[in-house]
């Protein structure tokens, strides 16, 4: 498959979903860059979420299964403000590691954002409306990045994306180190010798 | 056209004569600031990145303060100390106040300002969102994740985009049963959680200029609540009164220029703001505190960087002096030096500490704590469904714990009037 789709089934979330919701709080203590300890950011994901709105609109669906660290959501729509609060990085990380590669909200909470296409753990696309109300969580969703759009293939309909704008550049590098590489100003891998 | 503080900072951090909103520039760092939830991971990524062997980039440009997760039995965070403690020692860093030592501060963005870090015109990332309440010394200071932070380590530079400047101005004096949370509570009930997504926020006005230092802090650590990327004050004598006492670095101090161009200006007359209170679970959800009367809650709590410098207590004291509490209240400076001055203020013949006791609240040791949930055995966290009236900055769900639990902010003078009746009141009730 391109690039440039992603498929899969939806999480659906609402406005102003903020990091501690993300990944609470008393899990930032896990070692990021071990295998195994890392793996339960992602059994974590997004279980801050009350359980009335997890996953909308009656709540109650759990974005990972009890007893596993992958989510069989690899897409999240949300509405505004998403990632909103706490500058941790452990939030687009915990949903990197769950199996997440893309969210679709309306607008970003400006550190997550920053975080994600610094990080490169995901692709923080912006809707153009305000689209939540239009997926429901397991609707099956493809997202088309030449053509800037997602559409809900449960329900047929289509809804635009914004252009990845000035971002596209460090986002297409893969992140900000591999951008830095990129135009020279830091060493490569190989002259770092790491 | 003329420039903002924000825009000239910018400009000047970038070898640049003039930066327009939107622009996207690298800038030179003059203070990175790293804590232990954050540390460990900014850590590994420069250490990945680099080498294992790689230098940082100024060894006395990096500020490392534990703060958040300190007095708990949670091993998993107690190894991010050691951590911090390892790269500090292998990096030679000086400016490292370490846990169970003299130097053990508490919280960072407290902590910043004592030990002069926080000077007029510079340039302060950390890997914290709050790392904007220095904007309160009209410097350029926000928070960045730990990928940020691990290039900012290796090469001394970010990026940013340059952001347009929303003004809020406060006229009029200063009313004695305000607080700065009453007045920024107030612009994010009236803008929202994303009314300043990207901006930054820029306070003025008579009222702003009467503040303290602590209060301007106050006031720009919560612009990260409306979606802002940084607050920012003009420097005046206040500011510089407060920061040679701290430091003998030098520093320029950069003010608008008269033809600056704001995105927005927002005016206020003071006096017709009264004491609020943001519900669960939003920091826009506001409304005044006199109008929530009927709400019983089970616990205070007053603490953090928003709410736990010597200022907020010395006000919660005033209320609090020669009465008795009505349900737990916790009371937790933000450092050190806060804690030290618990001991030595005074109204009367009392110390705050004396007047806490005798009020019947219990006076925890100077971290993050409770602010933020943290590891179960937190002092303050919330485990059950708790209502709290709390002087920190966000009440999210579940962000003092429990999921169930439902938190009010306010400022110290409402929370301290609160504790008094167990439920949300009024301060000038107790003020008259």
């Amino acid at each position: 498959m391109s690039q440039n789709r992603i498929t899969g089934k939806v999480y659906v979330v609402g406005d102003n979903v903020d990091t501690d919701q993300i990944i609470p709080a008393k899990h930032l203590v896990y070692d990021t860059h071990s295998p195994e300890e890392r793996k339960l950011y992602g059994k974590y994901a997004m279980s801050g979420v009350p359980e009335e709105k997890s996953g909308l609109p009656e709540g109650g669906v759990k974005f990972i299964k009890e007893g596993t660290f992958e989510s069989e959501f690899p897409i999240i729509v949300g509405g505004k403000n998403f990632g909103c609060g706490s500058s941790r990085e452990h939030a687009p990380l915990a949903l990197q590691v769950a199996g997440v590669k893309a969210v679709v909200a309306q607008t970003y909470a400006r550190i997550f954002y920053r975080n994600s296409v610094d990080g490169g753990f995901l692709k923080p696309l912006e809707s153009v409306e305000n689209i939540f109300k239009s997926f429901s969580t397991g609707d099956h969703v493809e997202i088309d990045l030449d053509a800037n759009k997602i559409t809900n293939k449960t329900s047929g309909k289509s809804f635009e994306l914004r252009p990845l704008g000035d971002a596209a550049d460090i986002i297409n590098a893969g992140g900000l180190f591999a951008y830095a590489r990129k135009i020279g100003m830091i060493k490569s891998k190989a002259e770092a010798n790491v | 056209m003329g420039m903002t503080i924000t825009e000239k900072i910018l400009a000047g951090h970038s070898g640049k004569d003039r930066v327009v909103p939107g622009e996207n520039v690298w800038i030179d760092v003059d203070v990175l600031m790293t804590h232990d939830v954050t540390g460990p991971g900014t850590i590994s990524i420069f250490r990945k990145e680099f080498g294992k062997d790689a230098r940082i980039w100024d060894r006395n440009k990096v500020v490392v303060i534990p703060d958040h997760y300190i007095f708990t039995e949670d091993q998993h965070a107690k190894r991010n100390v050691v951590f911090l403690r390892d790269f500090v020692k292998d990096q030679q860093i000086e400016n490292f106040y370490d846990v169970g030592t003299p130097d053990y501060k508490g919280v960072c963005h407290v902590a910043l300002p004592e030990e002069g870090y926080t000077r007029p015109g510079d340039v302060l990332f950390g890997t914290d969102s709050h790392t904007c309440t220095a904007g309160a010394f009209g410097e350029f200071a926000t928070g960045i994740g730990n990928t940020d932070a691990a290039f900012i380590l290796g090469t001394g530079k970010l990026w940013v985009k340059v952001p347009q400047t929303m003004r809020f101005v406060f006229n009029g004096k200063m009313p004695d049963y305000l607080m700065a949370k009453d007045l920024i509570l107030r612009i994010i009930g009236d803008i929202g959680v994303d009314g300043a997504s990207y901006a930054a926020m820029e306070f003025a006005g008579e009222a702003v200029y009467s503040l303290n230092i602590e209060e301007r802090m106050t006031l720009c650590n919560m612009v990260i609540e409306a979606g802002g990327k940084n607050g920012i004050i003009a420097p005046d004598n206040e500011t510089e009164k407060y920061v040679k006492a701290r430091t003998n670095k030098p520093y320029k101090p950069v003010q608008n220029d008269p033809d600056a161009e704001f995105a927005s200006e927002l005016k206020y007359d003071t006096a017709k703001i009264v004491p609020l209170v943001a519900k669960p679970h939003s920091p826009e959800n506001v409304e005044a505190a006199e109008r929530l009367s009927d709400v019983k809650v089970d616990r205070v709590y007053i603490g953090s960087c928003t709410g736990g410098k010597l200022t907020d207590f010395k006000a919660a004291a005033k209320i609090l002096n020669g009465r008795k509490t009505a349900v737990d209240t916790f009371i937790v400076p933000a450092t050190t030096d806060v804690e030290k001055g618990l001991e030595k203020e005074k109204i009367g013949s009392k110390t705050l500490l004396q007047i806490f006791k005798e009020a019947g609240t219990r006076i925890g040791h100077a971290s993050c704590g409770a602010c933020l949930g943290g590891p179960e055995d937190t002092f303050g966290r919330i485990n059950g469904e708790e209502i709290c009236v709390s002087t920190t900055n966000r009440n999210f769900p579940g962000r003092m714990g429990s999921k169930k639990g439902q938190v009010y902010l306010a400022s110290p003078l409402t929370a301290a009037a609160t504790a008094l009746t167990g439920k949300i009141t009024d301060p000038r009730k107790f003020l008259a």
